[in-house]
C-alpha cells in the first residue's frame, strides 16, 4: 500500500508543479537555514572535553572585594598569592596553574629571522588533567615544576617546522633566548572553546605551539600575554611588586572525582579566604566559587550572541516555512475533494485516506529535505562571509549534519500536513458526489 | 468604490483555517522582518563607527621583540626604529603605542576623581606614546597643546608610570567635566598621582569593538610615555598622502635593517585601517548579512503563499463568481472583493505581529542586551506587509475578475 500511495503522491505532485514547488523551496531554505546556523551553534557550543567536563573545576577566590570586584562575582581569574596558596595547598587529586605567554624561536638551520610562538606556562598536572595525547615523549615530571626545569612539551605543528616531524624529544630548541630541552610532543590538541583559558581567549584560537612549567616561566619574569586586570591603585614598579599586587592573570583547574571531594575543595576554598580575611589580607567574607567545565563556558558566555541570535531567527524563518506549507498543503488536499469523495464512497476508510495523504506529504519533504541538504552544504561552506574565521572554521557538514537535516525536513512536513491530511479524510462523501 | 465587507467576512468564516494560516503567516513574518532589520540596522551602524584615525593613510606595525633585553636597551632600539621610520620618504609621522584604535584585547583604567575615591567615576581606554601620536593618527586637537618631547619617559617592563599630563577624547572630557571647564583640570586612573589634562582631542576610539565597554565608548586617554615592554611595541605610521602601500613595503625593511632580533608577522604583523576595520566587524557584518537574505526569502516565501492559497480559493469559488458576475457585479468588484479580503487578513495578521514583534524584541533585550525596537521599524514592516499581501494577492485576482459569467451555468 505504501508504494501505491507514494506513487499517488508522486502524480498529486507533478500535477501542480508549481505549488509543489514552492513548498519544496520553503521548506529546503527553511531547513537549511536552522541547519547552517545550528552547525555554527553546535560548535561553539559543545562540550569540548566530554568525558571529564564533570570532573574539572576552576577555583575563583573574591580578591578585590565587595565594592570592587564584578557586581559580586570574584575576579574571572587569580592574582599570583592566591594562585600559588592553592597550588602549594595540594587539596585536590591533580591541579595545575596556567597561563599564556608568547615567545619567539630564534633563527637557526634554514631560518633567517625569529618565528613568533604563543603557549602557556602549565604545571606538569596539566596533561593528564586535559588528557593531551602526545605523539613523542610525555609530560614532565611533578618534582620538575619544584626544579622549575627547562622543559618544554611542542606542538606537533611547531615540530614539523623546527624538526621536519621527526621524534624532537632529548633535543633542544631555544625559545625568547634560552634553551629547553623537548621533552614531548603533542598530537593535534585544540579543544574547542577552549574552556581551559576562557580569561584571555574568547575560546576559539588557534593551536597553541608549546608548554613549558609555570615555576620555569615566573623565574624568567615571563609576563602573561593574555588579559591582566587589577583594581585599585596601581604602584608596583617591577616583577616582584607585582606579584604582590592584586592584579589577576592567572587560572587555576583542579580535578575532583566525586562529588564529597567537590564539597571538601570548596569547603577548602572558604576556608583558605576565611584565613585571609583573619590574616586582614582581606577585608570581607570569603566569597569562592568552584565552576565545573560547562557551568565555566555558560558564566563566561562562550557562545557568540551572534551565534545564538542567528540560531533563533533561522528556527523562526522555519516556523513560518512551515506554516506555509500547511496552508499550501491545506489548498492542494482540498481542492482533490471530489477526488476523496470517490475513493470513500468506493470504501477507502479514513484511515486509509489520512496515511495517503501523509506519505504525500512525506515526499515534499524529502524533496524539501534535499534541497535543504544542498543549500546547508553550500551555506556551510560559504559560512565564512557570515562568521569570523575562527568559528566558521568550526562548521562541518559530517554525517550527523546530513541526517538531520533530512530527518528534519520530513518530519516537520509531516507534522505540518496533520491538519490537512485531517480535513481531507474528513470529506464527506456524499457532498463530493452530490455536487458534480 | 463599494466594500463589501460584511459579505467577506461571512465567506471568510467558511475558511477559518485558511484565514488563520495567512494571518498567523503574516504575523511571524512581519515580527521576524522587523527584529531582523532592526539588528541588520544596528550592526551596520557599527561598520561605520568612527575611530578618529586618518585610515585611508595609516597603518600598525605589531613587533614582537625576539630576546628579553633590559629596558634601557629596548628604549634605545625603540627610539632608534622610530627615527629610521620617520626618515622614509614615504613616511609622514610615525609612533610608539601600546595600542591603537578599533582592534586589539585593549587596556583600559578606571577614573576616579579624588585619589581615596573607591568607586570609579569611569572607565577610560589607555594610549601611551610620544608627541607624534596625534600628527601619527591624525586626531584633531580641539583644545590645548601636544606633548611636549621633553614630557615623554620611558616605561619599562612591569613598570606602572602615571604621567602628570595627559591628552583626553572630547567624550572623556565631557564625562570628566560635563561644564566643558576640563582643559587645565586633573584627575585619577588608577595612579597615586594626578593627572593633569593639557589636550583635549576630538575623536579618539578605544581599541577593540567588544560590547562591555560600550557603556565608556569614545572616552580615551593618551600618556608620554614609551612603553619599553620586553615582549613587544606597536609601531602606528601614517603614510603621505597615496604612498600607503608603498610605505607598508619599506617600513618592515626599515626595521629589520635597524635589528634582526624582532618578530613582524607575515600574517598579520602589519595591517592598513581598511584591512583592520574589515577584521573588527567580521562577525557584524555577517550577521547583518544572514538577516538580510533572512528577511528577504522570508518576504518572498509569505509572498509566493498567499498567492498560492487565493489562487486555490479563487479556483473553488469559479461557480460563485460566475453567478455574481451574472447578476451584474463588474470586474472591479470582483477584483476589489479579493483585495479587500485581503487586506482584512493582513490587517489582522500585522496587529498580531506587532504584539510579537514586541514581544521577541523583549525576549532578545533579556537574553542578547540588544536595544529597544524602534516603532518606526514596526511602522514600516507594517506597510511593506499589507502592500505586499496586495501585492500577491494581485494576480490570483485579476484571474478572478476575468471569469466569465458563463461559468455560472456551468457544473464545477
Amino acid at each position: 500500500m505504501f508504494a501505491y500511495y507514494l506513487d499517488l503522491g508522486l502524480r498529486s505532485l507533478r500535477r501542480n508543479p508549481a505549488l509543489t514547488a514552492l513548498m519544496v523551496l520553503a521548506i529546503g531554505f527553511g531547513v537549511a537555514a536552522s541547519m547552517i546556523t545550528y552547525s555554527v551553534f553546535r560548535a561553539v557550543s559543545g562540550n569540548p572535553i566530554p568525558d571529564k567536563s564533570a570532573q574539572l573545576f576552576t577555583p575563583q577566590i573574591d580578591a578585590w572585594g565587595p565594592q570592587q570586584n564584578l557586581k559580586g562575582e570574584p575576579a574571572e581569574a587569580l592574582n599570583y598569592i592566591d594562585a600559588m596558596a592553592l597550588l602549594r595547598a595540594h587539596e585536590a587529586k591533580r591541579q595545575t596553574l596556567l597561563y599564556p605567554v608568547a615567545l619567539s624561536v630564534l633563527p637557526g638551520g634554514n631560518r633567517e629571522l625569529p618565528v613568533a610562538v604563543s603557549g602557556y606556562a602549565v604545571g606538569s598536572d596539566f596533561f593528564p588533567m586535559f588528557e593531551v595525547p602526545f605523539r613523542y615523549g610525555g609530560a614532565w615530571r611533578a618534582q620538575d615544576d619544584d626544579a622549575r626545569a627547562a622543559d618544554v612539551v611542542i606542538s606537533d605543528e611547531l615540530n614539523q617546522k623546527l624538526f621536519r616531524g621527526a621524534d624532537s624529544t632529548g633535543r633542544t630548541i631555544n625559545l625568547g633566548g634560552h634553551d629547553y630541552r623537548v621533552v614531548g610532543v603533542t598530537n593535534h590538541w585544540n579543544p574547542r572553546p577552549r574552556f581551559y583559558d576562557l580569561f584571555s581567549t574568547s575560546g576559539f584560537a588557534d593551536e597553541p605551539d608549546f608548554y613549558l612549567p609555570y615555576s620555569r616561566a615566573l623565574d624568567l619574569r615571563m609576563r602573561t600575554n593574555g588579559s591582566n586586570s587589577c583594581r585599585g591603585k596601581l604602584a608596583y614598579t617591577g616583577w616582584d611588586d607585582y606579584l604582590q599586587s592584586n592584579c589577576v592573570w592567572i587560572t587555576a583547574w583542579v580535578e575532583l572525582d566525586n562529588a564529597a571531594a567537590v564539597a571538601r575543595y570548596h569547603r577548602f576554598l572558604e576556608a583558605y579566604a576565611a584565613d585571609q580575611q583573619k590574616a586582614g589580607r582581606f577585608a570581607w567574607p570569603p566569597n569562592v566559587r568552584l565552576r565545573d567545565v560547562m557551568q565555566w563556558l555558560d558564566h563566561e558566555h562562550v557562545v557568540p550572541p551572534e551565534s545564538r541570535i542567528s540560531l533563533a531567527v533561522a528556527l523562526g524563518f522555519f516556523l513560518i516555512c512551515l506554516i506555509n506549507t500547511v496552508g499550501l498543503l491545506l489548498a492542494k488536499f482540498l481542492r482533490r475533494a471530489g477526488e476523496i469523495g470517490v475513493r470513500r464512497a468506493l470504501g477507502a476508510s479514513r484511515r486509509e485516506i489520512y496515511t495517503q495523504y501523509l506519505i504525500e506529504a512525506g515526499t515534499v519533504g524529502l524533496a524539501g529535505g534535499v534541497l535543504g541538504l544542498l543549500l546547508t552544504a553550500v551555506g556551510v561552506a560559504g559560512v565564512g562571509i557570515l562568521f569570523p574565521p575562527q568559528i566558521a572554521q568550526l562548521a562541518q557538514l559530517d554525517v550527523s549534519l546530513v541526517g538531520l537535516t533530512l530527518i528534519v525536513a520530513i518530519a516537520a512536513t509531516v507534522c505540518a500536513a496533520f491538519y490537512p491530511s485531517w480535513r481531507a479524510a474528513h470529506v464527506q462523501p456524499a457532498w463530493q458526489l452530490k455536487s458534480s | 468604490m463599494n466594500l463589501q465587507i460584511r459579505p467577506i467576512l461571512t465567506a471568510l468564516r467558511r475558511h477559518k483555517a485558511g484565514t488563520a494560516l495567512i494571518a498567523l503567516q503574516i504575523a511571524l513574518t512581519l515580527a521576524i522582518v522587523c527584529n531582523a532589520l532592526f539588528i541588520m540596522h544596528a550592526r551596520l551602524s557599527n561598520l561605520s563607527e568612527p575611530s578618529g584615525v586618518d585610515e585611508a593613510a595609516v597603518f600598525v606595525i605589531q613587533n614582537q621583540w625576539a630576546v628579553d633585553r633590559p629596558t634601557p636597551q629596548i628604549d634605545a632600539q625603540v627610539q632608534a626604529d622610530l627615527l629610521a621610520l620617520r626618515q622614509l620618504p614615504s613616511v609622514r609621522d610615525a609612533a610608539p603605542s601600546t595600542g591603537y584604535p578599533l582592534q586589539g584585547g585593549g587596556w583600559d583604567n578606571f577614573v576616579t576623581m579624588t585619589p581615596d575615591q573607591v568607586q570609579p567615576t569611569t572607565d577610560a581606554a589607555v594610549y601611551y606614546s610620544d608627541e607624534h601620536l596625534l600628527d601619527t593618527l591624525g586626531l584633531r586637537l580641539v583644545a590645548g597643546r601636544n606633548f611636549r618631547p621633553d614630557e615623554v619617559t620611558e616605561m619599562g617592563t612591569q613598570q606602572v608610570v602615571i604621567p602628570p599630563v595627559v591628552i583626553v577624547s572630547q567624550a572623556l572630557a565631557d564625562r570628566l567635566y560635563p561644564d566643558g571647564s576640563a582643559l587645565g583640570k586633573s584627575f585619577y586612573a588608577m595612579g597615586l598621582t594626578p593627572s593633569t589634562i593639557v589636550g583635549i582631542v576630538d575623536t579618539l576610539h578605544r581599541q577593540g569593538v567588544d560590547q562591555w565597554n560600550q557603556s565608556y565608548a569614545g572616552q580615551s586617554l593618551i600618556w608620554p610615555a614609551r612603553a619599553d615592554d620586553s615582549r613587544g611595541i606597536y609601531y602606528i605610521v601614517r603614510a603621505k598622502p597615496g604612498q600607503l602601500a608603498a610605505a607598508m613595503r619599506e617600513a618592515p625593511k626599515a626595521l629589520y635593517a635597524q635589528s634582526r632580533l624582532r618578530i613582524i608577522s607575515p600574517k598579520d604583523g602589519i595591517q592598513d585601517y581598511a584591512a583592520i576595520r574589515h577584521k573588527v566587524f567580521d562577525s557584524d557584518r555577517g550577521l547583518a548579512i544572514l538577516m538580510g537574505i533572512i528577511c528577504a526569502v522570508l518576504l518572498a516565501i509569505t509572498a509566493a503563499g498567499i498567492v498560492g492559497l487565493t489562487s486555490f480559493w479563487v479556483g473553488q469559488r469559479r461557480k460563485q463568481i460566475g453567478v455574481r458576475r451574472a447578476l451584474g457585479a463588474t470586474r472591479r468588484d470582483i477584483l476589489n472583493y479579493f483585495l479587500t479580503e485581503n487586506f482584512l487578513i493582513s490587517t489582522g495578521g500585522v496587529l498580531l505581529g506587532v504584539l510579537l514583534a514586541l514581544l521577541i524584541n523583549g525576549w532578545m533585550i533579556t537574553q542578547f542586551e540588544t536595544a529597544r525596537l524602534s516603532l518606526a521599524y514596526v511602522a514600516a514592516g507594517v506597510v511593506m506587509l499589507l502592500l505586499l499581501g496586495q501585492g500577491a494577492v494581485l494576480a490570483p485576482a485579476l484571474r478572478a475578475s476575468r471569469v466569465s459569467p458563463v461559468e455560472a451555468t456551468r457544473p464545477v
